[in-house]
């Protein structure tokens, strides 16, 4: 293949990243199911954040209810997932595994994608 | 009345067996433990000789003097309680000493390892030594200052979360002008890179001066920050010939807000680098950590100190991030051993175990862990083991493997950062990296020209050479 351009720009929000698994395509419901379970498996604390994509940089986005504290069930996880998505369509939404040995997050992830603005 | 034992003066040379070993001896919690590799010379036998380098590296000289009357020796002086046969070699054997705690000023590595890898190796009556393993107890650890901020600070603050980290070290490391070096920094971030590094051999020289260096380098973080939303960094090499020049640089970083400096703490010295490590912690400054001589040190397998010595030192100096070799790359390193040094390096406790070299327990309390830094030959193809090996807490640098894609830095980063997040996402989902590997490679490139390239580019090479320091085994 020729030599191609590399395409991000200051000018356009699409090239603006998210974390971890934000340089692959968006996932789809059976791929964003493997990562619960990764986070299930290693008894990982599921919390779910969500922010306007414009404000992806900041630390602290915001909390979807508290962190899910104990909960092992994969398609509960699910559900508060689709929910915070249902209720903030154009937001970035993440699922995040709080270790609280480490006091460490063992994944966070971007699992749907906002619309760039 | 306070009742002595009383010993007379008996001026002359002892054996040091005499006095120094002590087979019936059961350490005590509060000592420090080191285990060498004795090649005695011929005729000196193994407890005679392991004396001897308890004796040289503690309190003993080669004559007896009337001043040890004047301390009680028990206090002070190095044990040999134990020796060993080193599996797969006739000659040498191990010796194990205790040391104990008055002998050493609190939180002085330096201290500790001008007794331990002093006059003692230099010894006439040992062909060769080596330092495998040292246990270092819990207060020794306590007084000891450790990583500036640890891997999880580090997370925190670079925000970044359930994979490991991806640099580039800049190439040509020398010759190039601050604002070229400034462009190959900025191609490589903003392509996906969260880090780049200078070399550690780039001070200041005339070709490009450090605090030149310094602001390009810092306009190419901001802009591909601002470009990818992502937070980025680069090992600004405070490395200089003073510690006056040291300070004026790591202060000019601080004044430009940029998150991370490096050392060379092997070649700096390790009073230096500790007080450099102090300063980032004061100052909120990651430290990245290069070990230039360390192959001097340890890769003999006969004579020197381990390379998971000079890890654990440096954990106890301080440091964010310790190249500890790939395994994989065009570096030496015995892939048992770096898994047994890598834990040294992040664990909370660590067992003994031998299959990976590690002689002692080792509790760090409440220290912090160093990143481990995998670098040196590596490229896309090595994405799936490395990450197998590594796990989530390590740094993976591809020099050559994100500078060299034929179609720019920016791409070649963009090809690491796929694979690396395409094999982190197939480990999660349960999937085996290393006899996978190329299945999910070959997937992920379907969405990414620039991995695809990367892979055919990279396709045959490999670094297939033997490890000279190899773990001691039964070969035979």
């Amino acid at each position: 293949m020729s030599v191609q351009d590399y395409t991000s720009r200051l000018s356009d929000p699409a090239s603006r990243k998210m974390g971890t698994f934000s340089y692959l395509p968006e996932m789809t419901k059976d791929q964003i199911r493997r990562q619960v379970e990764w986070v299930v498996k290693h008894g990982w604390n599921p919390a779910i954040e969500h922010t306007e994509p414009q404000f992806a940089a900041s630390t602290y986005w915001y909390m979807w209810k508290l962190p899910m504290f104990g909960e092992t069930d994969v398609e509960a996880i699910i559900a508060e997932l689709d929910a915070c998505h249902a209720a903030n369509p154009g937001n970035h939404v993440r699922l995040i595994g709080y270790n609280n040995v480490t006091q460490s997050q063992g994944a966070n992830m971007v699992v749907y994608r906002g619309i760039p603005v | 009345m306070n009742i002595q034992s009383t010993k007379r003066y008996d001026a002359g040379v002892k054996e040091y067996r005499s006095t120094y070993w002590e087979p019936d001896y059961t350490p005590r919690d509060t000592d420090i433990l080191a285990v060498f590799k004795v090649i005695p010379q011929a005729g000196v036998p193994r407890e005679e000789a392991a004396a001897a380098v308890a004796a040289e590296s503690s309190t003993g000289t080669w004559t007896t003097v009337w001043t040890d009357l004047l301390t009680d020796l028990d206090f002070y002086k190095g044990r040999a309680y134990r020796v060993e046969d080193v599996p797969g070699h006739d000659d040498a054997f191990y010796a194990f000493v205790a040391y104990p705690a008055d002998l050493f000023e609190e939180g002085s590595v330096v201290n500790v390892f001008t007794s331990l890898v002093g006059n003692v190796f230099g010894f006439k009556a040992v062909r060769s030594l080596r330092l495998e393993d040292v246990h270092f107890p819990i207060w020794f650890v306590k007084t000891c200052f450790g990583p500036p901020h640890g891997i999880h600070v580090e997370r925190d603050k670079m925000d970044k979360y359930g994979r490991p980290l991806l640099g580039c070290t800049i190439k040509p490391k020398l010759g190039l002008s601050a604002k070229n070096y400034g462009r190959a920094v900025y191609e490589c971030l903003r392509g996906g890179l969260d880090f780049t590094k200078d070399d550690e051999n780039v001070n200041s020289q005339p070709f490009m001066r450090w605090r030149d260096r310094f602001l390009f380098c810092q306009e190419a973080i901001e802009k591909s920050e601002a470009e990818t939303g992502e937070r980025k960094g680069h090992y600004m090499n405070v490395t200089a010939p003073t510690i006056e020049d040291m300070f004026q640089r790591a202060e000019f970083a601080k004044e430009l807000g940029t998150p991370i400096i490096m050392s060379d703490y092997l070649t700096l010295g390790w009073a230096a680098h500790n007080s450099l490590s102090k300063w980032c912690r004061d100052n909120g400054m990651l430290l990245h950590v290069h070990r230039a001589m360390h192959a001097v040190l340890d890769r003999n397998p006969n004579h020197g100190i381990n390379f998971r010595v000079l890890a654990k030192l440096l954990r106890l100096l301080g440091g964010d991030h310790l190249h500890s070799g790939t395994v994989v790359g065009k570096l030496e390193g015995d892939r048992a051993a770096t898994l047994g040094w890598i834990d040294l390096m992040r664990d909370r406790f660590v067992k003994e175990d031998r299959a990976r070299g590690i002689f002692f327990d080792q509790d760090w309390g409440s220290m912090p862990g160093v990143f481990p830094v995998a670098s040196g030959g590596i490229h896309v193809w090595h994405m799936p083991v490395l990450v197998s090996i590594f796990g989530n807490d390590s740094v993976l640098q591809f020099g050559g493997g994100t500078l060299g894609h034929p179609w720019g830095n920016a791409a070649g980063a963009a090809a690491n950062r796929v694979a690396l997040e395409a094999c982190v996402q197939a480990r999660n989902e349960g999937r085996d990296l290393e006899r996978e590997g190329k299945d999910i490679l070959t997937k992920a490139a379907l969405h990414s020209p620039e991995l695809k390239v990367a892979m055919e580019t990279w396709k045959e090479i490999k670094f297939e050479f033997d490890t000279v320091d190899k773990l001691d085994v039964q070969h035979r």
